[in-house]
């Protein structure tokens, strides 16, 4: 028990200094790319006035702090991020870090949603394309993994759109609720659940392909193992065999996989939630980004990229529980 | 299976001699400027046979776009692919080669990089340099080496101690020349099979960027394509669904392609 304990603190301690050298990078680039913005808080201040003065906006830069060296820009900089504070929006007037947490349930709800369907309808495909290895559904299912690889989410929502909504009408095409309805218990779930629906299917389909052709790789290499063997002479069930044993040992390259698609899926999700309307932090991202405000749109690449971070210590320590041999060194 | 998977790999190369051959043929077959109204708008494909593949609500001609986006698409890929290895190889090969501080400084780094979200560095560092061909794949170069540095840095570590290496240090020759001369050479298969998967990858981030309005604004090209029909979806999906189509071909041609490079390199894993 007690090492047990001690193994999970070693663990978590290799996670910690696995991530914050990580984090600390992300938060230097993130000072270093807001430098290199073109124009600067008070320009914004200006323009949305309409009419400013050379010597107003002089004084508005001083009482910001933006006439100071690099280093003490930094020292500040650091400063207000301890607080949490990432700056006013120009197009919201509203903090950035309260922006962008308002948006981020979204789109923690969008990814974790698309990532269970892709790791349950990619590994469960996987396994099947193992078992019949060679033959024509395994075939059949690779060549549907390799179309769906190279199509692109977006368009791939799209097209989801036109058949299950436009043509169908099964699902709505966009926004995360129904506007307007005061639905309670079952049926605001139920339209909750509609609307999420074609967002987190786009959003996974990729990853259904990777996850499919990954536990097939897998599933082969561990089946040619000798402990495979010895279950088989021990008279287990085929069955059992595949799930119990040859299954775990194989979803420990998928696990590993997962932690290295995090951002992508992030990426994927800025666009899945713009062709939708899905109310996320990647929408917001696009909103910024079209606006010119730079301030929201750099503090979604923090926040994003530290939703990584997170994540992936999250998979470290899953890892662990999946196969006690990885341990801290 | 080995005779599909070379069939596979044929054809992967021979659509994407195809594509390429569209692209770099575009002004040629498709004289004039691709933005030109030329037809009744909204011509579905098959309507009229002068425009087969239809116009769009400007009554542009779908087939022009699709060729010329051909060579939009095509060069952000590539020079975005040629970003990213560049970056990514000197980057493996020095922490690989070299070891020590600038190994464990450049591993950090690679996996800073790896961390943030490649769509939204992009995004950013468009956002900052405006949306013109070269910038849009240098973000998308600078953004995904990662994976070529990861690679390269193994590849390195692996063949260090390795005996031509020796043999070349004894004999004299300079860090540069090991490493461009002897190591990377042998390096190489793996990393071609990476880099036409990172091309493949560089076509779809561009397609989503350009989808997402962030490409040259006089250039079209497939994604600009897609997002330009997406307002008609309702009526006239052909709009998205044609460039679509071309880009998911161009990206399963250089996965088939990689997997068959794959196979090639390495034939212990054929009989899988």
């Amino acid at each position: 028990m007690s090492q047990a304990s001690s193994r999970a603190s070693l663990r978590l301690r290799r996670i910690a200094a696995q991530a914050l050298p990580t984090a600390i990078g992300i938060v230097i680039l993130h000072f270093c790319l807001l430098q290199l913005v073109p124009g600067d808080a008070v320009d914004v201040l200006a323009a949305e006035a309409g009419s400013a003065t050379a010597e107003t906006m002089a004084q508005l830069r001083a009482s910001l702090g933006l006439d100071q060296s690099f280093l003490a820009q930094l020292g500040q900089y650091l400063w207000r991020l301890a607080h949490f504070d990432l700056g006013q929006s120009s197009r919201y007037h509203a903090p950035v870090a309260e922006l962008i947490l308002s948006r981020l349930p979204g789109t923690l709800l969008l990814m974790v949603v698309a990532l269970a369907i892709a790791v349950v309808v990619g590994v469960a495909c996987g396994v099947l394309m193992s078992v019949w290895a060679g033959r024509w559904p395994d075939q059949l299912l690779s060549i549907a993994a390799m179309l769906l690889h190279a199509m692109p989410g977006f368009w791939v929502a799209l097209m989801i759109v036109v058949v299950f909504s436009v043509h169908l009408g099964w699902f709505p095409s966009g926004g995360n609720a129904t506007l307007g309805a005061d639905l309670q218990g079952l049926a605001w779930w139920r339209d909750r659940a509609l609307h999420l629906t074609l967002p987190a299917l786009s959003l996974s389909t990729f990853f259904v392909s990777i996850y499919a052709r990954l536990t097939r790789a897998a599933m082969l290499e561990v089946n040619r193992q000798d402990f495979v063997r010895t279950a088989t002479a021990k008279g287990l069930a085929p069955l059992a065999i595949q799930l119990r044993h040859v299954l775990r040992n194989a979803l420990i390259p998928v696990t590993t996989m997962m932690g290295l698609h995090l951002g992508n899926l992030l990426g994927g999700s800025v666009v899945i939630e713009t062709v939708f309307g899905w109310p996320g932090m990647g929408s917001l991202a696009l909103e910024a980004m079209l606006a010119r405000d730079y301030p929201v749109l750099l503090g979604v690449l923090l926040l994003g990229s530290f939703v990584v971070i997170a994540a992936n210590a999250l998979i470290d320590l899953l890892h662990a529980w999946m196969d006690p041999r990885i341990q801290g060194e | 299976m080995p005779l599909l998977r070379n069939f596979l790999a044929l054809t992967g190369a021979a659509l994407l001699a195809l594509f390429t051959a569209i692209a770099l043929t575009a002004g040629w077959l498709y004289p004039g400027d691709p933005l030109d109204m030329v037809a009744a708008p909204l011509l579905w494909p098959g309507e009229d046979m002068a425009f087969p593949l239809g116009t769009d609500p400007m009554g542009r001609d779908l087939a022009a776009g699709l060729a010329h986006g051909a060579r939009a698409s095509l060069a952000v890929g590539f020079y975005a692919a040629f970003v990213g290895v560049a970056i990514g190889t000197l980057v493996g090969a020095a922490g690989g080669y070299f070891g020590g501080w600038l190994d464990e400084v450049l591993t950090r780094l690679t996996e800073l990089f790896q961390t943030i979200p490649t769509m939204l560095l992009a995004i950013v560092i468009i956002a900052i340099a405006s949306p013109s061909t070269e910038t849009v794949a240098l973000a998308i170069g600078l953004a995904s080496w990662p994976t070529i540095a990861r690679l390269v840095r193994a590849q390195f570590r692996a063949l260090r101690q390795a005996d031509f290496v020796t043999a070349a240090r004894s004999v004299g020759y300079g860090d540069l020349r090991i490493i461009f001369g002897e190591i990377l050479p042998n390096a190489l298969p793996p990393i071609v099979v990476t880099t036409s998967v990172m091309v493949a990858s560089a076509i779809l981030l561009e397609s989503a960027l350009s989808f997402l309005g962030m490409s040259d604004p006089d250039k079209l090209s497939w994604g600009t394509m897609i997002g330009n029909g997406r307002e008609l979806l309702r009526s006239a999906w052909y709009l998205s669904a044609l460039p679509g189509a071309a880009i998911s071909l161009v990206v399963l041609a250089l996965n088939l392609l990689g997997d068959g490079l794959n196979d090639h390199f390495n034939p212990r894993l054929r009989q899988r």
